[in-house]
């Protein structure tokens, strides 16, 4: 492997090396992955930490009469390629068979045509990623009295790239870049503390704003203090777009095909029916360079592609990998998804909710009681996705005869997700690409508990 | 692939290397991981997956900054030009310091391992996933799922430093976990049991993985009759285990240095305070053996100790890693240093955190309690240290009526916040358990850790459900 090669061949290159090597009746998919990333902290006007780094990885499939066996090693060295790949052999022999395992075929779908890369990252100067950092924090401590501290002020930047090859004659490389700035505040006034965050994103530089992340890292901080815990309520809140794109994330993952395969997904069985408010249209589009998630392939080396999910309300697909697909007599999505370390599972990469025509202000002007959300906790403990229970920790702000009030914290937000989907009664005009799978609207869910004292 | 670790001749020339340009602590730490792991879903097994990772974190200090770098060259050339990557990022200007000549400092291992994973046939692995799904399988018929997941990993550790330390550990665990599905009029549920020790692959003369499958099997039965989880502030009751994500949650991550030192906890400056109830001690302990949490040394090299942390309701001490003992002018760390890998900077961490046996009968710190909730499994949990606000989740959980748990509850987050919830635990059993093994996400790092606790109540936590 060349250094300093950042075009994918060399990736590429190996992964046909392997698969040069499949015997009969083998099926063989090799995914090379390589990144160049650039970690920098600040605290108190100083670099705190400077990280450098390139990691390399190998992940291989072998199919082999129906089984399927899978290794993987953070070294891109030809001996430890060989072990791998030997490793990948010997574990097929230990899967159980299923006709439908197998690599992805090509399948005729041309790649978006998105430039995700800007290989000029590597360049800037590390004087200027830390002047980054350290303007960051200065401009939080700047913004208002009441900030008392910043806990971490960092830059970060990656240069990605990857290559899918296999015996099926699939042969992608796949580059992007990426830079981000984030920010974590402290407010204080009095006993009382708060925090807030603030963060901004891009594939170079030059779409880094540093004010708009320091202000939103102040304002979400100071906005909270004096927050008291709630009375238990149940009512209307508002998810602001940060909250929404997490929610929705969880949405996304009860549309894999892996849900309707194994009938764990809500909606298993349900396509053609209304499963949301008809005020709810979602698709997951990578291919909008606009998003965090976008690319070029999936994880199996397919192209990316435009998916509808939910129309008016109406489940339209699920989104499916090669296997998947195979299974329910449906074609891949182009939505497999991994790292080199495990084998393609299936997930919504950039999912996009249709903006309604009011933005958030006008909306919390229609809500004459009900609370707005700023922020979520314990979604990872708090929600399930076989149920649809749904119970997460939160705090944001009191809404009262359509003006934004008091400061809350300490409360639970709770209901199912099949029955919020249902209670959706507004999606906000403030469409935001977030750095996660999905993006951010403010979205405004009915009936829902709060629960405090 | 080889196996061999770097020698002293090496790793000294490494950290000569690391402090040519300045700077006042330089480190380098090898790892070397194999992993293997299993899964058996949708009635077959879908793959056995096996994964390497071999490579070296260089860490250099110069003042206030830290500067690092990984590699996955361990050939003296590879660890000198991440040695210099390191220095230039630590923006080390000055004279070369001198290290000291290193000298092996091991520590003894908590446990022995009998049976290595390496030297353990596949089939052998593979052959517990269908056990567990068979058992699973038989609990009944409203059971449409069973996913169970065997993984191991052996996890050899090098550490080397410019005061002469070096010291090595082989960290062997085995872990095995089953999920399970039922439907019902009410819908579909879920039931998880999980098992996860520092042990190798004799951790099953002694586990039958079909009794964890029924567990999680009529966990998920039960909640097919569940009721919505009430809403509101309320007496909580949490059985033996579950009970130390509270206070991993709570407190746990509050007593992290690196949080008193930037001033973003609630237990800052509150040392020698009463800050829970005096019935409540609490103990972080890396040399537990076998627990999914220990060590002989951690990721900078520092044996495993146990640490009491708050002492009859006083807190005495937080937890630490070298870089803030050495701020504050300590002689050592506590033993907390980790990271999840050689690509990652070591922080302050946990190990396993517990709390002892107090002297109630559980049945009767149910039987006292009107009217509440009674948690028998929790999930994970977060918490804001700088707030002290906490969320864990509840998996199974039960009325409390009249002092007798009644009907299973859905799931549910509870919060509440750290410093007020440990002055309201009022009541601790006799019935100590170690909890389920856990995997604390810290700044974007995994690590394993171990807690326990007896049943314990807290007089009032708001529970996150939707009945009024």
């Amino acid at each position: 492997m060349h250094d300093d090669d950042l075009t994918g061949e060399t990736l590429a290159a190996l992964g046909e090396r392997v698969v040069a090597q499949a015997r009969s009746g083998e099926q063989i998919e090799v995914v090379a992955v390589r990144s160049v990333e650039t970690d920098v902290r600040a605290w108190q006007g100083e670099v705190e930490s400077f990280a450098s780094a390139t990691a390399d990885g190998v992940g291989i499939r072998v199919v082999i009469d129906r089984r399927q066996g899978f290794a993987h090693a953070g070294s891109h060295d030809e001996e430890v390629v060989a072990e791998t790949l030997q490793e990948a052999r010997d574990n097929a022999a230990f899967g159980s068979p299923d006709e439908f395992l197998g690599v992805a075929v090509p399948d005729g779908v041309t790649a978006p045509d998105l430039d995700l890369w800007c290989p000029e990252l590597a360049a800037v100067a590390p004087e200027t990623k830390i002047d980054l950092a350290l303007e960051l924090e200065r401009a939080v401590l700047a913004g208002d009295r009441r900030i008392s501290s910043v806990e971490s002020a960092d830059y970060a930047d990656s240069l990605s790239l990857g290559a899918v090859v296999t015996t099926s004659g699939i042969r992608s490389i796949e580059r992007s870049s990426g830079c981000h700035l984030s920010v974590f505040s402290i407010a204080a006034e009095g006993e009382d503390t708060q925090t807030g965050f603030g963060f901004s994103v891009g594939r170079s530089l030059d779409a880094l704003d540093v004010q708009q992340a320091a202000t939103d890292a102040t304002e979400r901080a100071v906005r909270l203090l004096g927050a008291r815990k709630p009375a238990t309520m149940r009512t209307t809140v508002v998810f602001d777009p940060w909250v929404t794109a997490q929610f929705l994330g969880l949405v996304g993952a009860t549309l894999s095909g892996e849900g309707a395969v194994t009938n764990r997904s809500l909606f298993a069985g349900r396509l053609g029916e209304p499963v949301t408010s008809s005020l709810l249209s979602l698709t997951d589009d990578p291919t909008d360079p606009a998003a965090f998630g976008a690319g070029l392939c999936d994880g199996e080396g397919l192209a990316t592609r435009r998916n509808e999910l939910i129309a008016a309300g109406v489940l339209q697909r699920f989104l499916h990998n090669s296997y998947t697909g195979r299974r329910l007599g449906a074609a891949s999505t182009g939505s497999a998804v991994r790292g080199y370390s495990s084998v393609p599972g299936v997930g919504a990469m950039a999912l996009v909710p249709t903006p309604g025509d009011r933005n958030a202000a006008d909306l919390v002007g229609g809500i004459a009681d009900g609370v707005l959300v700023q922020e979520v906790s314990g979604l990872h403990s708090g929600v399930n996705l076989v149920s649809g229970d749904f119970s997460t920790g939160a705090e944001g702000l009191r809404i009262r005869d359509g003006e934004l009030a008091e400061p809350i914290r300490e409360f639970t937000v709770a209901s199912t997700l099949q029955r919020m989907l249902l209670d959706v009664v507004a999606v906000g005009s403030d469409l935001t690409w977030l750095p996660m799978t999905a993006a951010g609207v403010t979205l405004v869910v009915a009936d829902v508990t709060v629960s405090g004292e | 692939m080889t196996s061999a670790m770097p020698d002293a001749e090496v790793l000294d020339a490494t950290l000569h290397a690391a402090l040519r340009t300045g700077g006042d602590f330089a480190e380098v730490f090898v790892e070397d991981r194999r992993a293997c792991r299993a899964g058996f879903d949708d009635g077959r097994i879908e793959e056995l997956v096996s994964g390497r990772s071999r490579g070296a974190g260089i860490r250099v200090r110069a003042g206030a900054s830290v500067g690092f770098a990984h590699t996955t060259a361990l050939s003296p050339a590879g660890l000198r030009e991440a040695a210099r990557v390191a220095a230039a990022a630590a923006r080390a200007g000055g004279v070369q310091q001198p290290g000291r000549p290193l000298s092996r400092q091991d520590a003894p291992a908590p446990n022995d391992v009998t049976a290595a994973p390496d030297t353990v046939a596949k089939a052998r692995k593979v052959d517990l996933l269908c056990t567990a799904e068979e058992a699973a399988r038989a609990e009944g018929s409203a059971i449409f799922q069973v996913a169970c997941n065997y993984g191991d990993s052996r996890r050899r550790i090098l550490v080397a430093n410019s005061d002469g330390l070096m010291s090595a550990d082989e960290q062997v665990k085995t872990f095995f976990s089953v999920s399970v599905d039922a439907a019902g009029d009410a819908g579909k549920q879920n039931g998880r049991e999980t098992l996860g020790h520092t042990v190798g692959f004799e951790l099953f003369d002694t586990v039958d993985v079909a009794d964890l499958a029924r567990t999680a099997a009529r966990r998920a039965l039960r909640k097919l009759e569940a009721v919505p989880a009430p809403s509101g502030t309320m007496p909580v009751v949490i059985g033996p285990g579950g009970g130390g994500v509270l206070f991993h949650e709570a407190c746990g991550h509050g007593l992290e240095a690196d949080h008193i030192h930037k001033d973003v906890s609630v237990f800052a400056g509150r040392i020698g305070e009463q800050v829970a109830n005096p019935m409540v001690t609490l103990i972080d302990d890396g040399t537990m053996s076998g627990e999914w949490g220990c060590y002989a040394i951690d990721d900078e090299g520092r044996p495993a100790q146990r640490n009491v942390l708050i002492a009859d309701g006083v807190l005495e001490d937080y937890m630490w890693d070298r870089l803030r003992a050495d701020r504050e002018g300590r002689d050592a760390s506590s033993g907390n240093g980790r990271r999840q890998s050689y690509q990652h900077l070591p922080m302050v961490r946990m190990t396993n955190t517990y709390i002892g046996n107090g002297d109630s009968d559980p049945g009767d710190i149910v039987a006292d309690t009107p009217h509440g909730v009674y948690v028998a499994h929790l999930g994970g949990g977060q918490v804001n240290t700088a707030t002290g606000d906490f969320v864990f989740g509840m998996t199974e959980a039960y009325l409390i009526e009249d002092g007798r748990l009644t009907a299973p509850i859905r799931e549910g987050n509870l919060i509440g916040n750290g410093p007020d919830v440990l002055m309201l635990i009022d009541a601790l059993g006799n019935d100590f358990a170690m909890g389920s093994p856990g995997m604390c996400g810290k700044d974007g790092q995994g690590v394993p850790v171990g807690d326990g606790t007896p049943t314990l109540r807290v007089q009032r936590l708001t529970v996150g459900g939707t009945a009024a």
